[in-house]
């Protein structure tokens, strides 16, 4: 809540340039899928995903902090919104995707096959 | 809300403020916790995405594959440009969606409107981008023939590019008229027949010996790969589709049982089910978030022209809808890296 009342538009047109520059970093990756990044994977994940995922995570940031104006926002606002959130998305994400896992581990190794 | 006072207003209430919690008016607070719902159902949406995906880790489709598209470059394979070009219109308006807000504090009522006129046009560019993006994954591009057992097979050359139906397809002397409820004798039709018969794609594969055929799965370069005799290990890479030998395609299309073009939610020529299923509910899904936040951003402005915010002496409306529209925002950010990037 800016009571202030000031204008941010230097603010606001800094992260325009920081959120364009990190949507055209992630398209020339895509295009070019180096490598390096696409063949070597960290944790099950390979480097250019991580990348991909990082770039996004800093995405949202900049977007809930400058545009949706958190920063300006009671620190228990701030928590209450943000911590559930990102608990439960990777509780989620977790459960499911490990799910998923054993079930492709179920189909690929088992007598059920999709061999046909 | 200024204009609200309640009994204990000169108590210290929760998480500070005078008479409003966590010092956000009623109005910001309840979009809060919108968004934070309506956050949790998309992360549903793209964990159950990611859930199928990891389930058919070895078949799903790869994106750049799919979205090739480009306006007025037919032919030309140009994958991510134009999701790029959406998420810049988003982004663009959700900068000005912020700017409205910010020259709402400043009580300027003629920057508002033309900040809210902008916001208002960049969403409708999106969401024509989006209706674009969709008709081109509808009508398909190469084609291809699902098996007895539901699996896709896909036709490629000796170079191992795509090909297409229509560029090999025979044509045979057969018949086959649409089923359509006026020719039923009870209430009867069916899908849309495809340009080619199961028996013209068969002959024109026999007709052309340097044609092959592509499947589903995704090539790893493994032990039993390696030493797999069905597969065509000049043409296919790591990492990409695995391309057969002549005699292994000959045997898998003697199984097609029909000709996929395009997409629906039943099954489409790109791969998995699944796919199409959830790229038409996902982005549908957000299309009709930024769809809403259109036809709420027109009311808005309305009111901001008619003057309504400077009567209140307050532009608090325009930041709450502002709230809802860098959400939109943010979800597209994330449907664009689940399904173009990773």
């Amino acid at each position: 809540m800016s009571h202030e009342h000031v204008s941010n538009t230097k603010r606001i047109w800094t992260v325009f340039g920081i959120l364009s520059l990190i949507t055209i970093v992630e398209v020339i990756f895509g295009i070019i899928k180096p490598e390096s990044l696409h063949l070597n994977s960290f944790l099950g994940l390979n480097l250019l995903n991580w990348l991909f995922i990082i770039l996004t995570l800093v995405k949202a940031y900049y977007i809930v902090y400058a545009f949706m104006h958190m920063e300006g926002e009671t620190a228990s606002l701030r928590n209450s919104v943000i911590i559930p959130l990102i608990f439960l998305v990777i509780f989620l994400l977790f459960i499911l995707l490990t799910e998923a896992h054993y079930i492709f581990g179920v189909f690929k190794d088992s007598t059920i096959k999709w061999n046909f | 809300m200024e204009t609200v006072t309640t009994a204990n207003s000169a108590e210290k209430t929760w998480g500070g403020g005078d008479n409003q919690p966590m010092g956000a008016s009623y109005g910001k607070l309840m979009m809060w916790f919108f968004i934070v719902s309506d956050a949790l159902t998309f992360s549903g949406f793209l964990a159950a995405y990611g859930f199928s995906r990891f389930k058919f880790i070895e078949t799903w489709p790869l994106a750049d594959e799919v979205f090739t598209h480009f306006p007025f470059m037919h032919g030309v394979s140009a994958p991510m440009y134009y999701v790029a070009f959406m998420t810049f219109i988003l982004i663009f308006s959700s900068v000005t969606m912020v700017l409205a807000v910010d020259a709402g504090h400043q009580m300027k009522k003629d920057k508002v409107a033309i900040y809210m006129f902008l916001t208002i046009i960049g969403g409708l560019i999106f969401v024509g981008s989006q209706a674009w993006e969709w008709k081109n994954f509808i009508k398909g591009e190469y084609g291809a023939v699902e098996t007895k057992g539901g699996s896709l097979l896909q036709f490629v050359d000796a170079e191992g590019h795509r090909v297409a139906l229509a560029d090999f397809a025979a044509t045979l002397q057969e018949e086959r008229e649409q089923l359509t409820p006026n020719k039923g004798r009870w209430f009867m039709s069916e899908a849309t027949l495809p340009t080619y018969s199961v028996a013209e794609v068969e002959a024109g594969f026999k007709a052309h010996p340097d044609l092959l055929i592509r499947t589903e799965v995704i090539y790893e370069e493994t032990e039993a790969d390696a030493k797999n005799v069905t597969i065509n290990h000049e043409l296919t890479k790591h990492k990409h589709k695995t391309i057969l030998t002549r005699e292994e395609s000959e045997k898998r299309l003697a199984q097609a049982s029909m000709v996929v073009e395009g997409a629906n939610l039943t099954r489409n020529e790109y791969g998995s089910k699944l796919f199409a299923d959830f790229f038409f509910f996902i982005t549908g899904f957000h299309g009709f978030h930024v769809f809403s936040g259109v036809i709420i951003n027109i009311i808005i402005f309305f009111n901001v022209i008619l003057g309504t915010y400077e009567k209140r002496k307050s532009y608090e409306m325009v930041e709450k809808v502002g709230l809802y529209w860098h959400f939109v925002d943010l979800v597209w950010v994330f449907v664009f890296t689940v399904f173009y990037l990773v």
